[in-house]
């Protein structure tokens, strides 16, 4: 096979986004004699969900603010459901991580007496317009190779250890053999899984990056890798259309959520729930409810705002969400010439597979290994410590690296796997090899029709029953000879393919955790319409699967082990009664 | 989605390597067409992040909304400048707003909340 680029490293990262990019300039800083490789589906400057910026780092422990404080934050937030070894060890690591990133470039404004601007909980301001190029270029300058254009397929495996990954040119078309003494996979989560926000043209138009595919979900998925809690989704609360943070706006301008009477519904008919300050997806569905009720739409209340005040909002989007700052001059344009602002919509996106959110992604150790030896996880593929966002997973690369190096310095390569390499070599670029009649755009459509309807999406108010999920089963399923027809000329289109086939790998997973968690645990992430009660007696356990060689879906549990902390999980929204309590 | 190129100011960037655009996209979406002009492979993709927009060094490039979303009308320019990046809003009047937000370095100013 003359179209296989061959290569050998001590660690391999695959994903150059916000954990990438720390990953390699930390394991060159620890382990300079070590070769490092960091394969990139796209270019690091801007790859990932870090393209357009970022106005805030949403994990940062504020003074006052421990690990310990952190983790009981999230345990709340996350209703139990976490691992508390890893949120430690990761908020442990959180603040040097800031700084670090600060030193190469990223502006922090700060206090009067040098402390970051506190933007919320754990959250800072950033001027993080130039965030992504800040860290590709510190990976770059790092002394480890950037192979951009490279999308990974597949992990080498040799008896049952992960040693190097398989992925192509984008550009060229060539398959690439990457054999390494460790990988590190941070891909990032996936999005497109579900029928999105927007129609047509503007289908793009979403809060998590569209080019995160859930490719290293996927390998891992393929390769056995066990994995957790995928039936936890996140769903952004978003302003409609732009599916823009509410935050700018809330916090620059003050503005409450609003219905369509005009009531600040969360304290009037949510007090217990926590009113104004109840948990982010209860947040979510009272929206839903206002709706139901006959009291929606609901809004951000930006009535009798100073149309002036709103440039703050505009220069805070254009560092992250420049759409959205189009959307708000265009208000304001209207705002100056009819007279009143009107007020901003919101409502929820479509459901995401993210560990920086919340806890779905590979099942990890403490030092971020995943459950095939050879192999670590950080950032948004991995699970079990929520809440990690963009320095979270500087810290958990970081976390991971730290073993990996140890691990790499007393590895030797295993031998060469021609059977393995022709195996990859078929599937990978198989899309190119024939005349097919499936495009990937249809076989896109076609998952994000099963999971809207039949999986909880936007359609159906985020909930789901059994005999829903098992429709949705079955038609996945069906989607394999159609999977197998995909036809690409280009390597942009070969791309495509692999985008969609990475996508249903994902969504079969995700559907077998759905079905497996009995209860609601949380309203709109995780609603069972058959099991509407939250049972904390029997529930309280990480739900995690392995995928067999055969193709099924083993499903495994696992206890949550509380690190001597006490927290008070809060109120099942609605009245729902809560078994066994907690 | 959203990015539409000026071809009389494309000059793929003075360069027989790749141009900024083509380099930057997260979703690889940009080209080189025969022409020698830079094109995107189709504006249904695009994530409009703006990350071409910014880096055009002859600011060939700029980004609207897409007409499923929201009726036309205003137009995103912008230029990434070593500590700061400097935005241009077109209006649907034709009135223009210009923007700078900081991107490298320490902060000029500490802005409260």
């Amino acid at each position: 096979m003359n179209d296989v680029i061959h290569r050998d490293c001590d660690v391999l990262i695959l994903g150059g986004g916000a954990a990438g990019c720390v990953a390699a300039v930390e394991a060159k800083e620890l382990a300079p004699e070590l070769e490092v490789v960091v394969m990139e589906k796209a270019h690091v400057y801007r790859s990932g969900c870090l393209a357009a910026g970022i106005s805030a780092l949403n994990a940062y422990l504020h003074q006052g603010e421990t690990p310990e404080s952190f983790l009981r934050y999230v345990i709340r937030d996350s209703v139990g459901i976490v691992r508390d070894d890893l949120t430690l060890s990761m908020a442990a690591e959180l603040n040097a991580q800031v700084r670090r990133v600060e030193s190469w470039g990223l502006p922090i404004p700060k206090d009067e007496r040098d402390r970051p601007l506190k933007r919320g909980r754990g959250s800072i301001k950033i001027f993080g317009e130039r965030i992504k190029p800040i860290l590709g270029k510190r990976a770059e300058s790092s002394g480890a190779t950037i192979l951009n254009r490279v999308n990974a397929t597949g992990l080498m495996m040799h008896e049952g250890r992960v040693v190097g990954a398989y992925g192509f040119g984008t550009r060229d078309a060539k398959l690439y053999a990457v054999r390494a003494k460790t990988v590190l996979v941070c891909t990032g989560g996936a999005a497109g899984l579900y029928r999105p926000s927007n129609p047509g043209m503007a289908s793009h138009r979403m809060w998590y990056s569209p080019f995160n595919t859930g490719a290293g979900l996927a390998m891992g998925i393929r390769s056995g890798a066990e994995m957790t809690s995928f039936e936890f989704r996140f769903i952004p609360l978003r302003i409609k259309d732009a599916v823009a943070p509410t935050g700018e706006i809330a916090q620059w301008l003050g503005a409450q959520q609003i219905n369509a009477l005009g009531e600040e519904y969360l304290d009037k008919y949510y007090a217990h729930l926590g009113g104004h300050s109840m948990t982010t997806q209860d947040r979510l569905y009272a929206t839903l409810l206002e709706r139901r009720a006959g009291r929606g739409p609901c809004f951000l209340d930006v009535r009798g705002v100073n149309p002036k005040r709103l440039e703050g909002t505009i220069a805070a989007y254009l560092s992250m969400a420049p759409s959205s700052a189009m959307i708000m001059s265009d208000e304001a344009y209207y705002a100056q010439h009819g007279g009143e602002m009107a007020p901003v919509e919101i409502t929820g996106g479509e459901p995401l597979v993210v560990g920086g959110r919340l806890v779905s992604g590979y099942w990890i150790d403490a030092q971020r290994r995943a459950s095939v030896p050879g192999l670590w996880a950080a950032g948004d593929v991995a699970g079990g410590s929520p809440k990690k966002y963009a320095s979270g997973a500087w810290a958990e690369a970081v976390l991971a690296v730290r073993a990996m190096v140890e691990e790499a310095r007393t590895t030797q390569h295993a031998p060469l796997d021609a059977e393995g390499l022709e195996r990859e070599h078929a599937r990978a670029l198989q899309p190119l090899a024939k005349p097919g009649s499936v495009s990937p755009q249809d076989l896109e459509e076609r998952l994000q029709k099963i999971l809207d309807e039949y999986a909880g999406g936007i359609s159906r108010d985020y909930g789901y029953s059994e005999a829903e999920l098992k429709i949705a089963k079955l038609q996945l399923s069906r989607m394999a000879d159609e999977l197998a027809s995909l036809a690409a000329v280009t390597p942009f289109e070969l791309m495509q393919c692999h985008d969609v086939i990475d996508r249903v790998t994902v969504a079969r997973t995700l559907i077998e955790h759905m079905l497996h968690r009995r209860e609601t645990r949380w309203h709109c992430y995780q609603e069972r319409l058959d099991y509407p009660q939250r049972d904390d007696a029997r529930w309280t356990v990480f739900v995690n699967s392995v995928r067999d060689p055969d193709g099924t879906v083993r499903m495994v549990e696992r206890p949550v082990e509380r690190a001597h902390i006490e927290v008070e999980l809060p109120e099942l929204a609605d009245g729902a009664v809560i078994r066994g309590r907690y | 989605m959203g990015i539409f190129v000026d071809e009389n100011l494309c000059n793929r960037c003075g360069t027989a390597d790749e141009p900024m655009c083509v380099r930057d996209c997260p979703g690889d979406l940009m080209f080189i067409k025969d022409n020698q002009k830079a094109a995107i492979v189709g504006n249904r993709e695009c994530w409009d992040c703006a990350a071409c927009v910014k880096v055009c060094p002859t600011q060939a490039i700029h980004m609207q909304l897409p007409t499923s979303m929201v009726v036309r009308g205003v137009e995103l320019r912008g230029r990434a400048l070593k500590h700061k990046t400097v935005w241009r809003i077109r209006l649907r009047d034709g009135t223009e707003k210009d923007y700078e937000t900081p991107s490298t370095g320490k902060p000029p100013f500490t802005p409260s909340l």
